[in-house]
């Protein structure tokens, strides 16, 4: 089993080594991190970014996937009127340091030698650790059944759709838009509901483990509805991500 | 050592005579908040003086907003570093509640609806330093901002400035609330930068 | 009530500066309802001024973590307990 050390996390320099973009206002960074102990898919990482002055900001952001050698990459969402996500997706170029704490959470992860089907649920950039764990999935040669719902505005906001289009075996994907659909599309536009996770998930008698990644109101909806739906609350693990990002 | 980040600036951190040491300016108004947010309805809403004698002063929500009314403006200091200048609030003096209050107490325990709790001397409750505030810009004060009623007492650091009110608990010790049992300051001077303890 | 929380997942980074294993993983019980749950399950205000953990049953006190420059504090007076998973 992949286990990271026992250790305490401690700030390194991480080097900006490319750029992404998912949406135009979302950027994957690449990074460079001598000496990264890897990391399980789902984990987060810890960004500090530290003024000439010695003024600092620091906020978390999810791994993208799983994890290569020295190389990372976070997906960043531009929060507006926020101070540190403005500077990783609008002024950040390659060669430019920040420093990394992580990887950090050892709840919020999907480990390859699992043989539960899984369900991921994601709400909007909370699909960035989901996708972590597709991409680990692919990576360690898994066949173990995954189904990803993904609720988002509209179809300008998907993130990795390039990737998520690609056929991928014993993956299914579904797009759960809240505000405008391509046309036709068999679902109106909405929040998800009870049938979107009855139709899209997998039953509760399959014991799947279910991971739900998304702003805090979406998360409590979505874990109430699987609960419904008859699945165990120790088979739910989810993230929220709150008012505090930017 | 930081590693220096190119480019990066972060906040503007502008200067002048009216910000401590260490703060920067805000136009908004942050929330900042270390539970759900109670919601008090005023028909059920009353505030305490409890005395070390063991005397309880009550007010209900109605003898309250019958009390003559004050409305400071004053400049604010969050020990998170942001600065607020030329806040205008309503609400009634300390010393109009503890006009009555017979104590010989030194500390104030201030509690809140909620749970929260703060401790200050009793001496910067008193002489205009200190207010109950129920309205916060020409407008009744939000539940996020501390509503139905806040303590106001602006030459500390704004943890001090309880949200939720409920009363004030006058002791003969001092007796530290939530965030002063949790590394910060027991006294919030911010022109002393007293943020964390032993600052 | 609001729901402007995060969760425990937050707690991960700020406590593996204190210690060598992932508390968020660990199994923790509540001092006030006896509800046990892993850390990363609590809902947790802050950063600032400080990270507060409360139980999803009761909303009371589990963990309380702030961090100056050079200190932490650290209050685990709303747990009674931590059950940590180790290698054997």
């Amino acid at each position: 089993m992949e286990r990271t050390p026992a250790r305490r996390a401690r700030w390194t320099a991480a080097r900006l080594t490319g750029i992404r973009d998912e949406t135009p206002t979302a950027r994957t960074l690449r990074f460079s991190v001598p000496g990264w102990p890897g990391h399980l898919a789902g984990q987060h990482v810890d960004v500090r970014l530290t003024a000439e002055d010695g003024y600092s900001a620091q906020r978390s952001y999810s791994l993208a996937g799983p994890a290569d050698g020295d190389t990372v990459e976070l997906t960043v969402e531009r929060v507006p009127d926020g101070e540190v996500s403005p500077y990783l997706t609008e002024i950040m170029e390659v060669g430019d340091e920040v420093e990394l704490r992580g990887p950090v959470g050892g709840w919020f992860v999907w480990r390859p030698e699992s043989a539960a089907p899984v369900l991921l649920v994601a709400g909007g950039s909370g699909v960035v650790p989901l996708m972590a764990m597709l991409r680990e999935r692919r990576h360690a040669g898994s066949r173990v059944p995954f189904r990803l719902l993904y609720s988002l505005r509209g179809p300008d906001s998907r993130y990795y759709a390039d990737e998520l289009r690609r056929p991928d075996p014993g993956v299914d994907v579904t797009y759960l838009y809240t505000r405008g659909t391509p046309d036709p599309w068999p679902r109106p536009a909405g929040r998800v509901r009870l049938d979107d996770l009855a139709e899209g998930g997998w039953p509760s008698s399959f014991e799947p483990d279910c991971y739900v990644c998304g702003p805090t109101g979406f998360v409590e909806t979505v874990a109430d509805l699987l609960l419904t739906l008859g699945h165990a609350p120790e088979r739910i693990r989810t993230e929220r991500f709150g008012p505090t990002g930017g | 050592m930081a590693i220096v980040s190119r480019g990066f600036r972060g906040r503007p951190r502008a200067g002048g005579d009216r910000l401590p040491p260490g703060q920067y300016l805000v136009e908004d108004f942050p929330v900042l908040s270390a539970g759900p947010t109670p919601r008090v309805p005023t028909d059920r809403w009353e505030f305490a003086i409890d005395t070390e004698e063991g005397e309880t002063h009550r007010w209900s929500w109605q003898e309250f907003m019958a009390l003559p009314q004050e409305r400071p403006a004053v400049d604010i200091h969050c020990v998170t570093r942001w600065s607020k200048l030329d806040t205008h609030w309503e609400g009634v003096s300390l010393d109009v509640l503890f006009e009555d209050v017979e104590s010989a107490a030194e500390y104030a325990l201030v509690h809140s609806y909620g749970g929260y709790t703060t401790n200050l001397p009793v001496e910067d409750l008193l002489d205009g330093k200190a207010w109950i505030v129920h309205r916060f810009d020409g407008e009744e004060l939000a539940p996020v901002h501390g509503g139905p009623a806040r303590l106001l007492v602006p030459h500390l650091y704004f943890w001090k400035s309880a949200k939720w009110v409920r009363g004030i608990r006058l002791l003969n010790e001092d007796w530290p609330g939530f965030w002063e049992t949790a590394g910060y300051h027991e006294y919030g001077d911010p022109w002393r930068e007293q943020r964390y303890e032993g600052d | 009530m609001t729901a402007d929380h995060l969760d425990g997942n937050a707690l991960a980074g700020p406590l593996a500066e204190l210690f060598a294993v992932d508390v968020t993983a660990a199994t923790g019980r509540c001092a006030s309802c006896g509800l046990a749950g892993p850390i990363a399950a609590l809902h947790v205000y802050g950063p600032e001024p400080g990270l507060v953990g409360r139980c999803p049953g009761c909303e009371e006190v589990v963990l309380r973590l702030v961090r100056g420059p050079g200190s932490a504090w650290l209050d685990l007076r709303g747990a009674l307990s931590l059950r940590v998973t180790l290698p054997e």
